[in-house]
């Protein structure tokens, strides 16, 4: 599906991450994602995905290396400069992040922060486009009926797809999203990954996920990238994606399983 | 099974044991020091009575007067503590270490406010009295900067407290910091703000009573000029309406602030 010819949205270059109690977040990571890829990310946990997905929109500062988006660089970039980069790149977390004492249209608001001088946004004065983009969004995930509710009383499930159509309305060329469904029920979790398919399927967004499930990746993911120990192990498109592949992925050289 | 090393603090508990230790030679040297002598007060307690028999005679008739100081403490209060609060929000937001990550300027900004905060409401009084001479004036410069000390101080630790998450969602949307101050914390602490402001104010209505005792305008410069003219009928008129107004303070607040959780 991807032309070979596109120019890569996502362009990483030869980071690594260490943090401040020397743990080795990333070791040397390259890796080009072109527009409107769907690609999963996978390992144990500790492996770096998170990691990885946080030096993608600078919630991380990288150790050595660059994250180009579009073309300019992310890791170098300051003040608005910065900001209009994020705009680009909206993000998806496993905890939902929303304000939960605000209500849904305030938090799907909050997608458009880019767009606006804070004065301008604090006292709600979001223009009218903006407005029926939120509305259409909540739409899309099928809440508009709790638009006027307070966050704190929907479900899990609710929550997440509050915070998808938050994306929605950033307007994003990509989506990230951190184990996006790793607290929720396995329907729910459907539902979430629908949103993002049709977010890149129909909008064209390029989509970066880090998922638990092997079957969900295998379900939604055109590219499989396997992480070990900060280390890319494993690049394929889903057509060459093989069980055993995946096993491997997830087998760490040793016999203990997951939380290990 | 290997478990990680405790480090000695941890396995004997010093913390605990020394605060302990600490606290108990603190009584005993500052007992010593002092050298109260309870007998004293025994014996001086027919004064007391002579002056508690004046008081039961109170002169009602006295009590018009008491309002208008009254209201001027009141007000005070409220506008120090009004005053002390707008203050009080934008230094909470620079010494919170989630919103300022620079562990140097929340580090520096802190001492400051800690210096603030050290300095008692009397000896402000007395400062402001004479820089800005005896009223309601000196009154409300006091308040003001003791309710700063005290707010800045509950609000950086609320601010510390709230969930970090949406913080960093309104960055991945390109927003500003400023635009993070006011989607995602203010939202998350308003209520207990407004329920420190309202604590606030109930101690500052009783710190203005004592502060007018300095010459810092108010109900409690009537005190002091009804004790030194030994007008113990009015003291007693005075004292029982600075009563009913802390109380009622106290329960109107304290009503607010339980409607609010
Ligand atoms: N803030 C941090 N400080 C120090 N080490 C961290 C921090 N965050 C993650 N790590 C470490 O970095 C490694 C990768 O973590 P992470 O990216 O969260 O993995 P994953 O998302 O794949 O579970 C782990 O060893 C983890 O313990
Ligand atoms: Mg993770």
């Amino acid at each position: 599906m991807t032309k070979p010819e596109l120019k890569p949205v996502i362009d990483v270059q030869h980071v690594s991450k260490v943090y401040e109690n020397g743990t080795n977040g990333l070791t040397d990571i390259n890796l080009q994602i072109k527009p409107g890829e769907f690609v999963v990310i996978v390992g144990l946990s500790g492996a770096g995905k998170s990691t990885l997905m946080r030096s993608l929109n600078r919630l991380h500062q990288v150790t050595e290396g660059h994250v180009l988006i579009d073309g300019q660089s992310i890791t170098e970039a300051k003040g608005r400069n910065l900001r209009r980069l994020r705009r680009d790149v909206a993000m998806i977390f496993q905890n939902f992040n929303l304000v939960k004492q605000s209500t849904v249209l305030r938090n799907v608001l909050a997608g458009r922060l880019g767009y606006y001088p804070t004065w301008q946004s604090s006292l709600g004065l979001f223009k009218e486009a903006d407005k029926q983009r939120a509305y259409k969004a909540l739409e899309r995930v099928n809440l508009l009926d709790k638009v006027y509710q307070r966050v704190d009383q929907l479900s899990g499930g609710q929550q997440q797809r509050v915070a998808v159509a938050r994306a929605f309305v950033q307007d994003p060329k990509i989506v990230l999203a951190d184990e996006p469904t790793a607290s929720l029920d396995p329907k729910t979790a459907h539902l979430v990954m629908n949103d993002l398919k049709s977010m890149n399927q129909e909008l064209g967004k390029t989509v970066v996920a880090n998922l638990h499930s092997v079957a969900l990746a295998k379900e939604y993911g055109t590219r499989i990238i396997g992480l070990r120990a900060g280390r890319i192990v494993y690049d394929e498109q889903i057509q060459d994606v093989t069980d055993v592949d995946l096993a491997d992925i997830y087998n760490d050289g040793s016999l203990v399983g997951e939380d290990q | 099974m290997k478990l990680p090393k405790q480090t000695v603090a941890q396995r004997f508990h010093i913390r605990f044991f020394g605060g302990l230790i600490i606290l108990l030679v603190l009584l005993i040297a500052s007992n010593n020091f002092l050298k109260l002598d309870f007998g004293a007060l025994i014996q001086n307690f027919d004064q007391f009575l002579a002056l508690f028999k004046e008081m039961m005679h109170p002169d009602w008739k006295s009590a018009p007067f008491v309002v208008q100081p009254m209201l001027e403490t009141i007000q005070m209060a409220l506008i120090g503590t009004t005053l002390g609060t707008l203050l009080a929000i934008p230094a909470a937001i620079i010494a919170a270490r989630n919103v300022v990550t620079n562990k140097w300027i929340t580090g520096f900004v802190r001492i400051i406010f800690n210096m603030i905060r050290t300095l008692p409401d009397l000896l402000l009084a007395a400062l402001f009295v004479a820089i800005v001479g005896i009223g309601p004036y000196a009154g409300v410069l006091t308040l003001t900067i003791f309710s700063f000390g005290m707010i800045t101080k509950l609000f950086y630790e609320c601010i510390e407290t709230i969930d970090n998450g949406p913080l960093e969602a309104i960055l991945t949307t390109g927003g500003k910091r400023s635009a993070m101050v006011m989607f995602a914390i203010l939202p998350q602490v308003s209520s207990r703000f407004i329920s420190y402001i309202l604590y606030t104010f109930e101690i500052n209505v009783r710190a203005s009573t004592v502060l007018g005792y300095l010459g810092a305008g108010g109900i409690g410069q009537q005190l002091q000029t009804s004790l030194s003219q030994f007008r113990y009928d009015q003291t007693a008129v005075i004292i029982l309406a600075i009563l009913i107004m802390v109380l009622a303070i106290d329960g109107l607040s304290n009503f607010a602030r339980e409607r609010l959780q």
